[in-house]
């Protein structure tokens, strides 16, 4: 078996047993780049020669004892809006392509206090405002089991890299479904924790009350691991929740007797591919068939989820934004007449269309005369929302949904009509709204060999359940490798 | 017959607190230092970079609160103003609109007949914005963050002032208040305390409000009083000529005396507030508030009062002291020094007030030290030197703080304490003015004050007077 | 309903977002903001009487820091990234007043 074949926790396992050491790790991942990344381009920045360097670092600390984690000497790769101290952080804008953050987030910190080497950061959407990675000022990235699809986005980079396996697992964030669903389009496994699991400091803000940082990997084993190492409670981030219990790896039991499994019907609509349906539904046979008590129900607001994102979302990113002016960092227009033109200028050429789009509706919501409208009645909206969720976990332990309606499209189709591409977010962005969990493990490929993806979603702080759901369901499938890695790992 | 008019004034206080550390990160508040020193990613808008609350911000605007008769809200939050100025690195500022955490005060200004409420509509925490200084030689202007993050609360008065001299009642009294408070040193010309004036003027009698107008840029209560007078002025200047008072934020140029427009077709007044999502909201308990007030130290009344009773200090004496916490602080330092409290009252309500009215400065900038001026009063006390000796050396203690014991030393204007000395002096001056002592053996009393004097002239003014009375009498018995 | 966004809108609101937009851009969003506004208008489908805006989904409230200066001078990598510094300082435009 080659390194990168590998899940993260197996070459964790290889690490600390000595059989194989960090750096050839990070050599074989960096091999790996070399390789497939012209096709990919699921990095912004690779540090080849830091990787290198941390690498021999780690296996210095593995070998005298003080690293001893499941993650120690594994290489991994981190969005591109998580700060990095010695990686440039662009969040895949021309606005920040030579930005050098004075520190690093605290989810990368912690990965790297567990002895992970940090190898580079993934291509995104801009700011990641987009479903496929089509957005970045860096170009698109393209899916690895076809290269004329998308990966999804917004962490279209971090998922293309896992699946290409260009890194062990990777980083992600999720405002409306951006962990979930490009794991979904890339055929990896993803998570979203409970809003205020991971904290965000360090994490270049999007949706404030709606951003989550979470593992993309191969395996459900490899997010509970990662989760792990990358949950706390951060006095640095006045959201974070100082929860209960930090353990996530004990729910990895193949067990599933007894589980209440709910079906939204609403979710089963019009819009939601057939084979993305069957697909979904086969799954929850299976799950029966362990033992699952598995029922449809109506969840309710389903289409009232997709508007009132936007307007928060849109809202609270124009507000976010507004900090990049060219004035203390980032880019600054070379010619311009006073303040205000080198204001308007600076930002009109260094933020892409989708991101400007994003930030003239959030301007305009929460303008004088209509902030009552539209952000309040957003903000009511949610409040029925997260209302449904509870009342559908009074019932069921876990949800079982799509992660999206279909699988990925062609490059190039979504950006034509972005309301389209909004409604792709589904079977997501409801979670982001009420702050829940959810996973996205991959369940078959279509007619085109494309991954399908299905999510799991459970109440707020039981992460436990979800992965409990997905592990033992996973259990009853191998994992499957685009061809562009069988083909790229025959050596 | 020409028009009366009546002047409608309502204030907005920002009041820099007192804390070490600055509102959302853990940078000093110290003024001063090298441009951006006091900074980190939190105060300077860097992109990942959070906010978390300083609890003392919250202690002190709560205190602030309650001494200004104000209902505290139980669950107060903050918003986001969003606005473009360089001053503001995260183009919007951290304030709160929809729930404050107080509304409903107010604060009470004058005396007997004159009393009067100004009611306090709200009262809010934000923070201050960093400083911009104009570069002459390119033209441009530079930004400093070391002020950007400084909690603040803005303290928003009713339209309940109708003149300057109620506008500078109110701002003396939440001046006093809140430096008693111990919650900032509110120093108008290090901007510590600014007032905003909302003005409108109506023609006596009229139900409505006019238009009204913002003024800042005000540093001192003189210019506060100018511009009041300004704007009165030019609004009734407008009105009279069949023009309208435009809403509008005005500049006041206390050197020009005249105020100008600061609006621009780029300064869209659309704050755009929603909630902030990085914080959560504050929850003030009843125990809490309690404790607040458990905790509140002397207040200025209360201060007055004990001074009246405990060192028998007149009431006016006792008003202008207790006006300003920092001559409080003086007095009292002193007094327990020294042991004579109605001295260092003097000291300060003659030469202190005389000196402050002479070089234009206020009770806040005495820069001397109680122990400076305690020493002064036992040197006096002692009969070391005479009072004009005393007064001379007081200017130098109000100027530059010296000690006064070294002082006098160093420059011999001790007195003479030395009896041989004295008395050889003494019987120069008898022999030499045969009249005067005939005049004073006859019983003309003034005559011995001429004796007096050429006896201090022949000491070159080093003598106690009142030692060269005595001297005298006994001699001439 | 279909909601309109004059001219004027487009211009205000790319004032207050500080972005120049170009006429093709500015007639994009126009199209852009219509369509969006007659889709969230489906909010309004939607009974709210009586709920509470929910800005954080949990309960969570008095988060403190204490009192203490733990930063020093920071100037160094405030500055690091500054298009454009003179004297410790960022320089701009000139500003008024």
């Amino acid at each position: 078996m080659d390194i990168t074949s590998m899940t993260a926790a197996t070459l964790g396992k290889r690490i600390k047993a000595r059989e194989l050491s960090a750096v050839e790790a990070v050599k074989a991942y960096l091999g790996q780049i070399e390789k497939v990344e012209g096709d990919i381009r699921g990095f912004v920045t690779v540090d080849r020669e830091g990787a290198v360097k941390r690498a021999e670092e780690i296996q210095k600390k593995i070998d005298d004892g003080t690293l001893s984690g499941p993650l120690a000497g594994v290489p991994a790769a981190v969005k591109d809006n998580l700060c990095t101290e010695n990686m440039r952080t662009t969040c895949s804008s021309r606005m920040l392509e030579n930005f050098k953050p004075a520190f690093t987030a605290e989810a990368v910190k912690r990965l790297e206090k567990a002895g992970v080497i940090i190898i580079g950061k993934t291509n995104m959407d801009e700011f990641a405002m987009g479903s496929t990675t089509e957005t970045s000022f860096f170009g698109a990235t393209r899916n690895p089991w076809n290269l004329g699809h998308v990966p999804g986005g917004s962490s279209g980079g971090s998922c293309a890299a896992v699946a290409a396996e260009e890194c062990a697992f990777a980083l992600g964030s999720d405002t409306g479904g951006s962990i979930r669903q490009p794991s979904a389009f890339c055929g990896v496994t993803g998570i979203k924790p409970t809003y205020g699991t991971v904290s965000r400091y360090g994490l270049i803000a999007y949706g404030s009350s709606l951003d989550q940082i979470g593992p993309v990997a191969k395996d459900v084993t490899d997010c509970a691991v990662i989760l792990e190492a990358i949950a706390s409670h951060d006095p640095k981030d006045s959201t974070s929740m100082k929860r209960e219990s930090y353990d996530f790896t004990s729910a990895l039991v193949d067990d599933v007797k007894g589980m209440r499994i709910g079906i939204p019907t609403d979710y089963f609509t019009e819009g939601l591919d057939e084979e993305v349906k069957k697909h979904i539904l086969k799954v929850a046979e299976v799950l029966k068939e362990k033992g699952a008590v598995v029922e449809e129900f109506d969840l309710s607001l389903v289409q009232y989820a997709i508007p009132a994102y936007y307007v928060i979302a849109s809202a609270e990113a124009s507000s976010n934004l507004s900090r990049f002016d060219g004035v203390k960092y980032g880019y600054r227009t070379p010619e311009y007449e006073g303040l205000h033109n080198m204001y308007k200028k600076s930002r009109s050429e260094g933020f892409g269309p989708e991101v400007k789009r994003r930030i003239m509706l959030g301007s305009f919501v929460l303008s004088s005369g209509y902030y009552d409208a539209y952000y309040l009645k957003a903000l009511k909206t949610k409040a029925l929302i997260k209302q449904a969720f509870d009342r559908a976990f009074e019932k069921y332990d876990v949800i079982l949904a799509p992660a999206a309606p279909t699988a990925a499209p062609k490059l190039g189709e979504s950006l034509k009509d972005p309301l389209k591409m909004y409604l792709g977010d589904i079977y997501t962005i409801s979670v982001n709204l009420a702050g829940l969990p959810g996973i996205s493990i991959p369940v078959g490929t279509d007619q085109e060999g494309l991954p399908v993806g299905m999510q799991i979603i459970g109440p707020c702080f039981h992460e436990d359940r979800l992965l409990r759901a997905a592990y033992a369901y996973e259990k009853t499938r191998a994992y499957e490798r685009p061809a562009i890695v069988k083909k790229g790992g025959d050596r | 017959m020409a028009k009366q008019y009546e002047t409608i004034i309502g204030l907005e206080v920002h009041v820099e607190l007192a804390t070490k550390t600055k509102i959302f990160c853990s940078c000093s508040t110290r003024f001063g230092g090298a441009p951006n020193t006091h900074t980190c990613p939190v105060c300077t808008g860097m992109p990942g970079s959070l906010p978390v609350l300083n609890k003392q911000v919250v202690e002190y605007a709560a205190a602030i609160a309650l001494a200004a008769h104000c209902e505290i809200t139980r669950e107060c939050k903050f918003d986001r103003k969003n606005y473009f100025y360089p001053d503001n690195p995260q183009n919007y500022q951290i304030s709160q609109l929809y729930l404050p955490i107080a509304r409903n005060g107010y604060v009470e200004i004058g005396a007997g007949d004159t009393k009067k409420k100004i009611r306090i509509h709200e009262m809010h925490m934000e923070e201050d914005a960093g400083k911009l200084i104009h570069d002459e030689w390119d033209d441009t202007s530079l930004v400093d963050y070391n002020r950007s993050g400084v909690p603040l609360v803005e303290i928003v008065s009713e339209p309940d002032m109708r003149s300057a001299d109620e506008v500078i009642a109110y701002l003396t009294k939440l001046k006093t208040m809140i430096q008693y408070l111990g919650a900032s040193d509110c120093k108008l010309q290090e901007g510590s305390m600014r007032a905003d004036v909302n003005l409108s003027v109506r023609e006596a009698g009229a139900k409505e409000l006019g238009t009204r107008t913002e003024m800042k840029n005000l540093n001192s209560f003189k210019a506060i009083a100018r511009a009041i007078e300004g704007e009165r002025a030019r609004q009734i200047e407008l009105l009279e000529a069949g023009r309208k008072v435009v809403q509008e934020t005005r500049r006041w140029d206390d050197n020009k005396e005249a105020s100008y427009a600061m609006r621009s077709k780029e300064d869209a007044k659309d704050y755009r507030y929603f909630p902030e999502p990085d914080l959560v909201p504050v929850v003030i308990s009843g125990e809490w508030i309690d404790r607040i007030r458990k905790n509140q130290p002397e207040m200025r009344d209360e201060k007055l009062e004990r001074y009246k009773k405990e060192f028998d200090i007149p009431q006016y004496d006792a008003e202008i002291i207790t006006e300003s916490k920092h001559m409080a602080d003086i007095f009292e330092k002193a007094a327990a020094l020294c042991g004579k409290p109605k001295k260092v009252s003097n000291w300060l309500m003659v030469e202190t007030l005389r000196l402050l009215k002479e070089h234009e400065m206020e009770p806040e900038e005495i820069s001397f030290s109680p122990e400076h001026l305690a020493e002064l009063v036992t040197l006096t006390e002692e009969g070391a030197i005479n009072s004009t000796v005393a007064k001379k050396v007081f200017e130098k203690i109000f100027a530059e703080d010296i000690e006064p014991a070294a002082y006098v030393e160093e420059q011999g204007l001790l007195n003479v304490n030395d009896e041989g000395e004295l008395l050889k002096v003494l019987q120069k001056v008898i022999a030499e003015n045969p009249q005067a002592v005939v005049d004073y053996k006859g019983g003309k009393e003034k005559a011995l004050g001429a004796l007096i004097g050429q006896t201090m002239k022949a000491m070159k003014g080093k003598a106690d007077p009142g030692m060269v009375s005595k001297k005298l009498r006994e001699y001439l018995q | 309903m279909a909601n309109k966004i004059s001219d004027e809108t487009i211009e205000e609101v790319g004032i207050l977002a500080k972005l120049e937009l170009t006429e093709q851009e500015k007639k994009d969003a126009k199209a852009d903001m219509e369509k969006m506004l007659d889709y969230i208008d489906t909010l309004n489908e939607l009974d709210t009487e009586g709920i509470e805006p929910m800005s954080h989904v949990f309960p969570l409230n008095n988060v403190f820091r204490e009192d203490i200066v733990t930063n020093g001078d920071g100037s160094l990598d405030t500055l690091a990234n500054a298009p454009l510094k003179k004297d410790n300082s960022f320089k701009v435009p000139k500003t008024i007043g």
